[in-house]
């Protein structure tokens, strides 16, 4: 049984009371002690930050060319934080409520109750760097609605908030690079960890300009490499986004935790054609103000606009009254695949409902022509003035809507479909963030730890910020605290030379395969396999088949495919080969992790367990566990529980209605 | 909206380091989907190139939603290409027609060395942002969000600043190369929020000071910056840049 070391007492004492009574390294002892961080997202850079404010040597290593541009910086709609500035209802206690219950009772109660409490102070810390946040006329910040909570607490800056709060973080990292505090590796890909006596105690890494191999070796080793959404080939994710980090650190003994807990995201431009590199987002905050609909009527191909109102299906308001349009992620994501394979979708795919701002535009024009005491009954005014609001709320979702489809989004309701965006699993880390190899940790989206079986908005960039700005600062000195004893290693230690012939040998295995088929064509099969069946719902059957055929797909990549180039040089393609082979073997864990879970709970939907509304039926007698799987050796692991408990919280049948 | 299908003809810079001399290659591709992003026509053409055994074209591209500010393309003379306020990943193949042919380039400045064919080397903006383009705050330090009010219109005018993706645009659009528009984004992004007050004489010579280092131009004022930035960042932070930049020099206490 695992223990997550989440410490005695009540729930909103864990935390005062952690910080109050871990070990600390004192400032001469912090400048003498490297700390390697992968990744540079809001997870990372706000780590790196940080900890060379506190003193330690810092490394930061990201595959992009600056920091700037890991892929937190699309995240659109918004950071959650229980501020109450509303007066509507919110506390500490509601956002870890909500987050508990919108993960369907499969997250860590200390762990959620941390979050919600350093939430406020991650805003305070953003508008102290600058970050522009929505203002009201007052000059006091704006918020705005996000799904599975009925309270105003999600901050945002248009529609560009992981942007804005990246941006924060990442002049927050320079500031320290200017200082010397952190040393700062761009265009560097993490390809192995490095483990002595038990702890990680470094890198190897692959500069991908030169392609040569780098050892650094560090007292702590902090993986802040985010998801592995392109698992799936098409997502939200960009296209670099990858899981080797993590999984090279799986590989090397790191527990990988609820794997299959993957977030569908309802609100996506629909796929276009074979050609689609990636999935395009439509932010979850348009369901603010949208309605989603589809006809009443199956294979009903007029212009959506000639539908009459009683013959349009408002579906999510018809089902979840109490919640309507803004109910939970994985909830909206099912019912909208339900109406499409129903035959009610839209568009030439027929894999589409409507996004429609009619209303909202309306709406918005009658609040305008009342600020203007006009009493105008023109309709063409109202929806200009209307169109006006909109854009000023929402126009760069728009624009990107109407770039990628040819359609405009003011004249005609949007087409969406959901898509992969998001992964709750990851690495397993306990209370501290620490994995279960000692010196390892991992933060943001590329741990497991506080989103269960399903993330709501805007908590993924609140989770990020937390543990790099306020957990990983105290508990990493909880752990080096012990290890000041310690001499640096030396990078020409045997185990770095292993480690490092290691992935060179990897390397050369791959360049030597000379086969004929691209690794695109191997990453798009994998992606439909993942898609077909471990997408959004999921059957013994077909988990059955897609282990299979991964492992098959396995054999012919490392028989048959195709890198040009050479090794010392940048080839992208070689960068993409490591990443996809690495997918691959993620796939099937996915799918193995998927087939054991025989309850349906959040974003994982196995069809043999449902309600008769058609909801998720979870099994919480037998269920209610993370799930840590342990590498053994190729197509087998082992798997490792740790129970939940919840002390305050009672799950129940979580309902929206 | 109607889709279409084309052949092209791409006239691609091919470069294969820093130290090489590059030049430019023609290719074919057919059957171009007009609903296909450029970045995913680049695609195809790759793929066609691993097919025949030959080295595909490097570019700099993450997230494909015209937001991270990896693309950097010169297409057909201009930077991100033929529309307004586009990143070349979201610029769709609906934009060109049949038999078309399309002459692809990276960014040319001193101050951005091609690194590999399409790929160049924007770090010199890195350390123009590490010269002064933060506010010293340590994490913890910080009071209540609300503490602070700022007025909407400085907000929105510092968040419009701030959406600067420095992709480099404004810098490849440029005859001198200069990167006064990226600059002037970053101190204006600052100078308008009262969080950014203390900073303000420094923070705009040492980061007007390190843009002349790195190698960047000098701003004549002809705008093509601005009709070039894939996120309409105005001219009007140059001017404030300016403004910031003489009166801090005019009073900043030089002894220090």
């Amino acid at each position: 049984m695992l223990d997550a070391k989440i410490p005695e007492g009540p729930l909103e004492q864990k935390w005062p009371d952690y910080k109050g009574h871990c070990k600390l390294v004192n400032p001469a002892n912090k400048r003498k002690m490297e700390i390697i961080i992968i990744g540079t997202g809001l997870a990372g850079a706000s780590a790196a930050a940080s900890l060379g404010e506190l003193g330690y040597k810092v490394k930061a290593f990201c595959y992009q060319d600056s920091p700037r541009r890991a892929h937190s910086i699309a995240a659109q709609g918004g950071i959650n934080a229980a501020k109450n500035y509303q007066n509507d209802g919110d506390s500490v206690f509601r956002l870890f409520y909500d987050t508990i219950k919108g993960g369907d009772y499969r997250a860590r109660e200390g762990n959620v109750h941390r979050l919600a409490e350093v939430s406020v102070n991650i805003i305070d810390q953003c508008v102290a760097q600058g970050v522009p946040f929505a203002r009201e006329y007052g000059g006091l910040l704006s918020n705005r609605s996000f799904g599975g909570t009925q309270v105003q607490r999600t901050f945002y800056a248009a529609g560009q908030t992981g942007q804005q709060l990246l941006i924060g973080a990442y002049q927050a990292l320079e500031r320290q690079i200017a200082l010397g505090n952190v040393k700062m590796y761009n265009r560097h890909e993490m390809l192995e960890v490095v483990t002595i006596d038990g702890k990680a105690r470094g890198i190897i890494a692959r500069n991908l300009v030169s392609g040569e191999l780098e050892r650094h070796s560090g007292y702590g080793v902090l993986l802040c490499s985010g998801g592995y959404g392109n698992v799936f080939y098409l997502s939200t994710n960009a296209m670099g986004s990858n899981v080797t980090a993590a999984w090279k650190a799986h590989k090397k003994g790191a527990f990988f935790a609820n794997p299959c807990f993957t977030q569908i995201h309802p609100t996506c431009i629909p796929v276009s054609g074979e050609h689609q590199s990636k999935l395009t987002l439509m932010s979850e905050s348009l369901r603010n103000d949208g309605r989603i609909w589809v006809p009443k009527k199956q294979n009903d191909n007029r212009n959506p606009k000639e539908i009459p109102e009683a013959e349009r299906d408002y579906y999510l308001e018809r089902r979840y009254p109490a919640f309507g349009n803004l109910v939970p992620r994985d909830v909206a994501s099912r019912a909208a695949k339900e109406r499409c394979d129903a035959g009610y979708g839209v568009g030439t795919s027929k894999q589409a409902v409507y996004l429609d701002y009619a209303d909202a535009i309306m709406r918005y024009g009658t609040i305008e022509a009342g600020k203007k005491n006009s009493s105008t009954s023109d309709t063409s005014a109202l929806i200009e003035m209307g169109r006006e609001v909109v854009k000023e709320k929402y126009g760069n979702l728009f624009d990107m809507y109407e770039k990628i489809t040819g359609e405009n989004p003011y004249e005609v309701p949007m087409r969406i479909y959901p898509a992969v965006h998001y992964t709750m699993g990851g690495l397993w880390v306990d209370y501290e963030l620490q994995t279960n190899v000692p010196g390892l940790y991992s933060l943001g989206e590329a741990n497991f730890s506080d989103h269960g079986a399903n993330r709501l908005g805007a908590s993924a960039l609140m989770q990020g910020l937390a543990d790099g700005y306020f957990v990983i600062p105290y508990t990493i000195g909880n752990y080096l605290a012990d290890e000041i004893r310690n001499p640096p290693t030396s990078v020409d230690h045997p185990a770095f030379l292993a480690a490092e012939k290691e992935v060179s040998g990897r390397i050369n295995t791959l360049m030597n395969i000379k086969g004929k088929t691209s690794v695109e064509t191997f990453h798009k099969r994998l992606g439909k396999i993942m898609w077909d069946k471990c997408g959004m719902a999921r059957n013994a059957q077909g988990l059955s088949e897609a282990i299979k055929e991964i492992q098959q797909l396995k054999k012919e990549f490392w028989s048959d495919v195709r890198i040009p180039g050479e090794v010392n040089e940048m080839n992208n393609e070689l960068d993409k080969a490591g990443r996809v082979a690495d997918f691959i073997e993620l796939g099937e864990l996915m799918c193995l992790d998927a087939l054991q879970r025989e309850e349906s709970c959040g974003g994982h939907f196995r069809e043999e367990h449902q309600t008769e509304e058609g909801e998720a039926l979870r099994d919480d007698a037998n269920f209610m566990y993370v799930a840590a799987w342990e590498y053994k050796a190729e197509h087998e692991w082992q798997l490792h529980k740790e129970e939940l408990q919840y002390d305050v919280v009672k799950p129940t049948q979580r309902s929206y209605k | 909206m109607e889709h279409y299908n084309m052949n092209l003809s791409l006239k691609i810079w091919r470069q294969k380091n820093v130290k090489a001399n590059g030049a430019f290659e023609t290719y074919q591709v057919k059957d171009i989907s007009s609903e296909m992003s450029f970045l995913e026509m680049i695609d195809v053409l790759n793929e066609d190139l691993i097919r025949e055994g030959k080295d595909p074209i490097a570019f700099d591209h993450d997230c494909r939603e015209g937001i991270c500010g990896s693309c950097s393309m010169y297409i057909n003379g201009k930077p991100h290409g033929p529309w307004k306020a586009t990143t070349v990943c979201q610029l769709h193949m609906r934009a060109f027609k049949e038999g078309e042919t399309i002459v692809v380039e990276p960014w040319r400045a001193n101050a951005f060395p091609v690194v590999k064919d399409l790929v160049v080397d924007r770090s010199a903006f890195d350390r123009i942002v590490q010269a002064g383009g933060y506010i010293s705050v340590n994490t913890g330090n910080a009071v209540d969000g609300n503490a602070i009010p700022i007025d909407k219109d400085n907000a929105d005018k510092s968040f419009a600043a701030a959406a600067c993706i420095a992709c480099g645009a404004c810098v490849a659009a440029c005859k001198n190369s200069s990167a006064m528009l990226f600059t002037s984004a970053k101190v204006s992004h600052l100078a308008l929020l009262p969080q950014g007050g203390p900073e303000r004489k420094t923070r705009a010579i040492n980061m007007v000071a390190q843009m002349d280092k790195e190698g960047f131009g000098a701003c004549t004022n002809i705008g093509a910056c601005e009709a070039a930035c894939p996120k309409e960042i105005r001219l009007t932070n140059i001017a404030r840049l300016n403004a910031e930049y003489l009166s801090a020099s005019l009073t900043i206490d030089k002894e220090n």
